[in-house]
């Protein structure tokens, strides 16, 4: 009975997502005020019946509800009941729950928390959210039902969740991915609403930047979850694979950071906008098309799901509508936006412009890679595949002078700037992180190589260029500490988001340059050595879980004969599917980790087992921390919390009618 | 020229290098980084579309079934050797250095990227095994339908 109140409970939000569409446009057509205000609390009310119907999900697996196919393909009575509840969105069918309801919740914040927008303003953006809303539940109740039975020969037990989804990593990777994702809807939707309008200006920046910017948080976070995920749960010792769906995640990050940096400008100087808006349109058709790539199963990948042509079809479909239209709107009304500011060629706003086309070149080569091998077997020539040797050489070469303006950027004034003021700051700061470069790369590592001092040399740069600049700002009018006390949030979070990305710029280049792996032949007694490390196999042990057996080798590691740490690796087998899974052994640091993964066992009893030193790869993961935290700084600037925001905004407004 | 128009002059050909730079670049790149998937039978009689065989010394990917009874061993290292196959009959054989993924079996379907050292023998330094057939690439899923010990949904 309750999985059929779920669906019921999903179709009825799908025409309310339809009646908050036609309903408040009709208002607004009609000017009939209570049509217009209806959209805030239909969109609630969706919100509601949503959230039932993934409640009702939710409860099946907890509850072991075999009858509904879903939860018996998905989940097994031995799995423990927090990954019976990561279950729900373990597959395709509730994954698109999820990013239904989390669209929907996205949609019902926006509803509650733009008091102070004009009512009609926000009709419009809810109404395209609605209709964004009501693509998903027609897609989910269409092709993706997670609700139907097995009735009347149901199973008795479940075919469990595939092992490498029962992790911690898995509970919260792909909600925190999806809110970014799903929230980039939003910044869409107030860009698709001002182009209806025709009116855009800066007060539409400033509404859609706190927006755009929670998404973009939410996207880094969830990306770096997921690399530390396939860090420790895929047993390779790699952080990121270039994998296609990787890239499908990777591209609306790219459009986003363009996006939030873009916004910046058009909020401040009121140039920019037609650029920002079109932006904002990339960034969530990225998305979309991101969820068609992974969804659809056109895609070889780790990450792919079953494919059924029509689910694929179905998004085509839509993304084709979405873009298209959204585009068609947009190459209509653009050319109606005036840009009124003015700049110098050496400005704040050519930095960020510049910042924008290298953004856009990284986001071509990510394109390019990612979809080339679909267009060259679609067109007749063959299967390729294009490998990480490609992006990696990509990339080495635009993160040059990205790092560099990055490091420049915020020394730079806003609309003009004398270079001879500049020269100082610079030509300081370029002696002082050469030297910590190259004293870091001494410190650190056992040998040289160009390479990694001039990925070293960059996040330095960046760190302190950084500090300089707040230095600078700080003692501009006050003493050093009070002026640092005086600093607003949103110029904190500038300053820890830029030190976060060159953290991480570190952290790739230590690890890329200086990693040792070994995949070497073990039996218990013996030991390997290498950079100054001894790892010795000290024995074998039985590691059974609640649903998978296992062994796991035991290793006592030293460091110059003194002891570091004991390490456990496993190898599982899950029962129910019979699969085999690596669990690795990693002894974390901040400077290296140690990382043992045992490989198989050899004819002669012996195991295969990789051995891994990674410098600095916890840094990988702490930069998009400190980019995330910079995020939620931003979000709580005073000018996004003061209530009644003065006109003197809209006064700014460049009619465009 | 004023002063506007000098800028947008500026700001538009810097765009335009900066993307015919970034694209020229990248297909550059790519030139050297595309690696051209085949089955056993298409490295012996060469590709079913073009009839072009793949030249030693080539980098490619390969997929195709690991037949049964061929896996070797070298008992001091970890190196091994096994033959793939696919429903053409070809036969290639893989030299690999290092740890099989977990689900390497014989009768599996896997991929391997490697460097063709002679006409039939690859030097592996990837070897990927699939989870299931439902996660197996559709280019093996193609190569291996029919055949015995998997079942192979056809996709699409």
């Amino acid at each position: 009975m309750l999985a059929e109140i779920g669906q019921l409970s999903l179709a009825i939000a799908c025409m309310l997502s339809l009646l908050q569409t036609v309903y408040p446009l009709y208002g607004i057509y009609a000017r009939n005020q209570s049509a217009i205000e209806s959209a805030k609390i239909l969109t609630n009310l969706q919100f509601v019946f949503v959230t039932v119907s993934l409640l009702i999900l939710s409860y099946l697996f907890i509850a072991n509800d075999f009858t509904v196919v879903y939860v018996a393909t998905n989940s097994n009575s031995a799995l423990p009941w927090y990954y019976r509840l990561s279950a729900v969105w373990g597959a395709h069918e509730g994954s698109l729950l999820l990013w239904a309801f989390l669209l929907s919740l996205w949609s019902s914040a926006v509803a509650v928390m733009s008091k102070r927008l004009p009512v009609e303003s926000i009709a419009r953006v809810l109404a395209i959210l609605g209709l964004l809303s009501l693509g998903f539940y027609l897609f989910v109740l269409l092709t993706s039902n997670p609700f139907l039975r097995t009735l009347p020969y149901f199973p008795v037990d479940g075919r469990d969740l595939n092992p490498l989804l029962q992790d911690v990593g898995l509970i919260l990777h792909p909600p925190m991915l999806y809110m970014g994702y799903v929230g980039f809807s939003v910044a869409f939707a107030f860009a698709i609403a001002a182009l209806m309008e025709g009116r855009l200006d800066s007060a539409w920046a400033k509404w859609s930047r706190p927006w755009t910017m929670a998404a973009w948080v939410f996207l880094t976070l969830g990306i770096a979850l997921g690399s530390w995920w396939a860090y420790y749960e895929l047993g390779w010792g790699g952080w990121w694979f270039w994998d296609p769906v990787e890239n499908a995640s990777f591209m609306p990050w790219i459009a986003g950071t363009a996006l939030i940096h873009s916004l910046a400008v058009s909020e401040k100087r009121g140039v920019f906008k037609s650029w920002t808006v079109l932006l904002a349109i990339s960034a969530f058709s990225l998305s979309l098309l991101g969820t068609f790539l992974v969804r659809s199963g056109i895609l070889v990948s780790v990450h792919a799901f079953a494919s059924d042509p029509s689910r694929g079809l179905f998004i085509l479909a839509f993304l084709v509508l979405v873009i298209g239209g959204s585009l068609l709107l947009y190459a209509v009304q653009a050319s109606k936006v005036k840009s009124r500011g003015r700049y110098d060629l050496l400005s704040r706003e050519s930095m960020l412009l510049i910042n924008n086309i290298l953004l856009i070149a990284a986001l071509i080569v990510v394109l390019l890679g990612t979809l080339l091998p679909l267009v060259h077997k679609e067109i007749g020539l063959g299967s390729i595949s294009i490998g990480e040797p490609f992006f990696n050489k990509m990339f080495s070469i635009l993160i040059v002078p990205f790092a560099l303006f990055i490091g420049v950027g915020p020394l730079v004034r806003w609309k003009r700037q004398k270079i001879n003021e500049l020269l100082k700051p610079l030509s300081l700061s370029l002696v002082i992180s050469t030297a910590i470069a190259v004293l870091f790369i001494f410190l650190y590592s056992s040998k040289f190589t160009w390479m990694a001092l001039l990925g070293v040399f960059l996040g330095f740069w960046i760190l302190v260029t950084t500090c300089y600049e707040l230095y600078l700002r700080a003692t501009f009018r006050f003493t050093l500490l009070k002026g640092l006390s005086k600093l607003g949030y949103s110029h904190w979070a500038m300053s820890i988001g830029h030190a976060g990305f060159a953290v991480m710029i570190i952290g790739v280049t230590m690890t890329q340059n200086f990693s040792i792996e070994r995949d070497v032949k073990l039996a218990v007694g013996e030991s390997i050595a290498f950079e100054h490390y001894d790892f010795h196999f000290d024995a074998l042990e039985n590691a059974d879980g609640p649903n998978f057996t296992a062994t796991a080798g035991v290793f006592t590691v030293l460091k110059d004969d003194k002891f570091v740490a004991t390490m456990k690796a496993e190898k599982r087998i899950y029962t129910v599917q019979r699969m085999p899974m690596t669990e690795p052994a990693i002894d974390a640091g901040v400077t290296r980790d140690l990382y043992i993964a045992m490989g198989e066992v050899l004819p002669d009893g012996a195991w295969a087992v990789r051995i891994y030193y990674k410098p600095f790869i916890r840094w990988i993961w702490f930069g998009p921390l400190m980019m995330g935290f910079a995020g939620m700084l931003m979000m709580m600037d005073r000018r996004y919390r003061v209530k009644n925001t003065t006109e003197n905004d809209s006064a700014e407004v460049q009619g465009v009618k | 020229m004023n002063p506007r128009r000098k800028k947008r002059l500026i700001i538009t050909s810097s765009l335009v290098l900066g993307l015919s730079l970034a694209v020229g670049l990248v297909l550059f790149a790519l030139q050297q980084n595309i690696d051209l998937f085949y089955t056993p039978t298409e490295i012996v009689k060469g590709k079913n579309e073009t009839g072009i065989k793949p030249e030693v010394g080539q980098r490619l990917r390969i997929g195709g079934m690991v037949l049964a009874g061929t896996v070797k061993r070298d008992p001091e290292s970890l190196k091994v050797s096994f033959d793939l196959i696919d429903n053409g009959g070809g036969i290639v054989t893989v030299f690999f250095d290092g740890i099989l993924p977990d689900l390497f079996r014989e009768g599996q379907g896997i991929v391997a990227q490697g460097e063709l050292t002679s006409a039939t023998q690859i030097n592996a330094f990837e070897v990927l095994a699939k989870h299931d057939e439902e996660y197996m690439p559709p280019e093996v899923a193609d190569a291996l339908e029919g055949m015995d010990h998997l079942k192979t949904e056809k996709k699409i």
